[in-house]
């Protein structure tokens, strides 16, 4: 238990209120909106880097998960269970208060889940997706896996475009505000209200802090210990005693729950979602910024995950906004595969000058 | 279902399994010589009908055809000399998240070089309202030509690959690189001709598939997951078996689309290449023996 792995988690929590207070100076704080956003892109970020960076195994579906924690809870606090309010189950569910009344946009009376047990459910959802997916999908090694992940991603993909529940290609809108905690008057929800945006701005970080500090934990640990060894050679962890397919496994459902959680609470936040976000794309993405902070590095991974979520929410890069990722995707791969937050490694970069000049 | 009906069904279902089957063996031939799955395998096919569809306004269609499939076969070889062969040893990891860039970087430049319009190519024959009769079903001449060119293509590669000098070095690469250098053979010029060839087999049978199921920037993804499948199902590196493959897959697909809705028919191969993956991940021609040596 070394207090040094913490100075970061210090160092974020101060630079998050100097943030705050530096919009707010400059009169910019819808600037915040967007800052929030990403750092719910940013709890995926985190899960894929602990996959990615620390137990080698690459995801191209973690959007699917993403969809999966979005669209649940969307789904089930947007769902109208008043027609069936006598059936078993609903009663049931409404006797021990996970139903709520509200009303929608046009005044009429609805019965759904509160936000709390559908936030919940998503997660259980999610984790239990990952789980049956993840038995075959983690026996199998690079090429494989990229394309059988890409294949999850691409199915839920289909099913969201297809389903009614779903929405269809509109995805779902109006998903009420999750309210967090509310002791008498004192409320904290994630809610599109611009009026809570500080708030807002708050949770947002206060999760990512919670989920960084589970993270950096999780790799100081003897799990975290188990996966670099597993990620340096399969064989060698596995002859030491390491049974490497739990631990890959276990690490695979900890993303996809990372994931789900990010994707429920920016549900909520933006208050809609839409098939957008299932996109290949979007996996693509999230591998390529993992990559550029340098696969087994948590706060670069993090870092460079609100930077570029944050420029492309604010519509820096135009119409090449996928281009743009793609690029840095090769460029990371090919000149520094250890991060942009490293030294690049020049023998490569001036690979061919290099050799001639010693050849 | 009548028996005109089923005939018509199986067509169609060879007519798509031979253009998955044509993807796959573009896998099969990079594969083999440097143990890549380049996930950019289904934009060659784009590109090349792209390239077609534009040199069609200025020239007749043998000759836009031709240039087009020697443009992305040099775009193939270019890409495979930028990107590629400067990280030749690096990690799995890395090669594969390079070959999905380069997927990305050519959806973009050909969302931004041409636009999102659906485009074809004119029918090489005919029109699209011509058929010829087949037993009672009809078929559109066309599906005559993605068979013949398909099959063409496959007899050219098999005497390619058993006669011709080149093929034979390439095929000794995939028998083991080592060995094959130590011979003489220069490697990396085969890494890089795999790469050409397998863009150039793409825009051929990206042009001779363009009329029937028009062309769109973003339509290598699927294809490219489809070919994967098929390469999977044959066995990857195993181009013989990644016809009958295609051609299985093919008809698996046309014969749900006949009986669920149209939107599970992309749902069919992912769940093949999920099943395939966990049950039986060296295909499914493969000897158990020789399976056992693989990694996967």
């Amino acid at each position: 238990m070394s207090p040094g792995r913490y100075i970061p988690l210090v160092l974020a929590a101060v630079a998050i209120v100097a943030v705050h207070l530096g919009l707010s100076a400059a009169d910019l704080t819808s600037r915040m909106t967007q800052i929030t956003m990403a750092a719910y892109y940013g709890l995926v970020v985190i899960g894929l880097c602990l996959l990615m960076g620390y137990a080698g195994q690459v995801s191209l579906g973690h959007a699917g998960f993403f969809a999966i924690g979005g669209y649940v809870s969307a789904a089930l606090t947007t769902c109208n269970l008043l027609k069936s309010r006598q059936a078993w189950p609903v009663n049931w569910c409404d006797a021990i208060g996970l139903l709520v009344e509200h009303r929608d946009l046009y005044g009429q009376v609805m019965l759904s889940f509160k936000p709390w047990p559908a936030f919940l459910a998503s997660l259980v959802l999610a984790g239990l997706i990952a789980w049956i997916i993840g038995q075959p999908v983690i026996r199998l090694k690079g090429h494989y896996m990229a394309m059988a992940t890409l294949g999850f991603g691409l199915i839920i993909y289909r099913i969201v475009l297809g389903a009614e529940v779903f929405g269809r290609a509109d995805g779902i809108s109006n998903v009420p505000p999750f309210e967090l905690v509310s002791i008498g008057g004192w409320r904290l929800a994630v809610s599109d209200d611009i009026s809570l945006r500080v708030q807002n701005y708050y949770i947002a970080w206060g999760t990512v802090l919670v989920a960084m500090m589970l993270a950096i934990n999780l790799v100081h640990s003897r799990v975290g210990r188990a996966l670099e060894s597993i990620h340096q050679s399969e064989e060698a962890a596995h002859s030491l005693g390491i049974n490497t397919f739990q631990y890959k496994l276990y690490t695979f459902i900890l993303s996809a729950l990372f994931a789900a959680a990010g994707g429920a609470l920016l549900t909520h936040y933006n208050a809609n979602i839409n098939p957008s976000e299932v996109s290949v794309m979007k996996s693509v993405r999230y591998v390529s910024i993992v990559a550029v902070g340098g696969m087994a590095n948590l706060w670069g991974a993090l870092i460079m995950g609100v930077v570029l979520n944050f420029l492309s929410l604010r519509g820096k890069f135009g119409s090449y906004d996928d281009a743009v990722f793609g690029a840095i995707l090769i460029g990371i791969m090919l000149f520094a595969p250890n991060g942009l937050l490293r030294m690049p490694d020049l023998k490569t970069l001036f690979g061919p000058i290099w050799r001639r000049s010693h050849g | 279902m009548t028996m005109a009906l089923i005939i018509q069904y199986c067509l169609a279902g060879i007519t798509v399994g031979s253009i998955y089957a044509i993807v796959a063996i573009g896998f099969n031939i990079i594969y083999n010589t440097t143990g890549i799955v380049n996930f950019a395998q289904g934009e060659f096919l784009i590109v090349g009908a792209m390239i077609a569809v534009s040199l069609c306004a200025m020239m007749p269609l043998p000759l836009a055809i031709a240039l087009a499939v020697l443009i992305t076969m040099a775009i193939g070889g270019l890409l495979e000399l930028i990107f590629i062969r400067r990280v030749r040893d690096a990690g799995v990891l890395r090669l594969i998240i390079i070959t999905i860039g380069i997927s990305i970087l050519m959806r973009e430049a050909m969302l931004h070089i041409w636009d999102e319009k659906v485009r074809a190519l004119p029918y090489f024959t005919g029109n699209d309202a011509s058929t010829i009769g087949f037993l009672g079903a009809s078929l559109s001449p066309q599906v005559l030509w993605v068979l013949g060119v398909c099959g063409v293509i496959v007899a050219g590669l098999t005497l390619f690959f058993r006669y011709t000098l080149v093929g034979r070095a390439m095929r000794a690469c995939a028998d083991d690189r080592m060995a094959a250098r130590l011979c003489g053979i220069n490697e990396r010029w085969m890494v890089t001709l795999s790469f050409m060839l397998s863009a150039g087999i793409g825009a051929l049978a990206g042009c001779v598939t363009s009329p029937l199921t028009q062309t769109q920037y973003d339509m290598g993804a699927p294809l490219a997951i489809k070919g994967f499948t098929v390469a999977i199902l044959g066995g990857l590196g195993n181009s013989m078996a990644a016809v009958a493959a295609g051609l299985l897959l093919g008809l698996l697909e046309v014969l749900t689309m006949s009986q669920f809705p149209a939107a599970y028919k992309e749902a069919v191969s992912i769940l093949v290449l999920l099943l395939i993956l966990v049950v039986r991940p060296t295909g499914l021609f493969a000897r158990g023996d020789a399976a056992g040596l693989r990694a996967f």
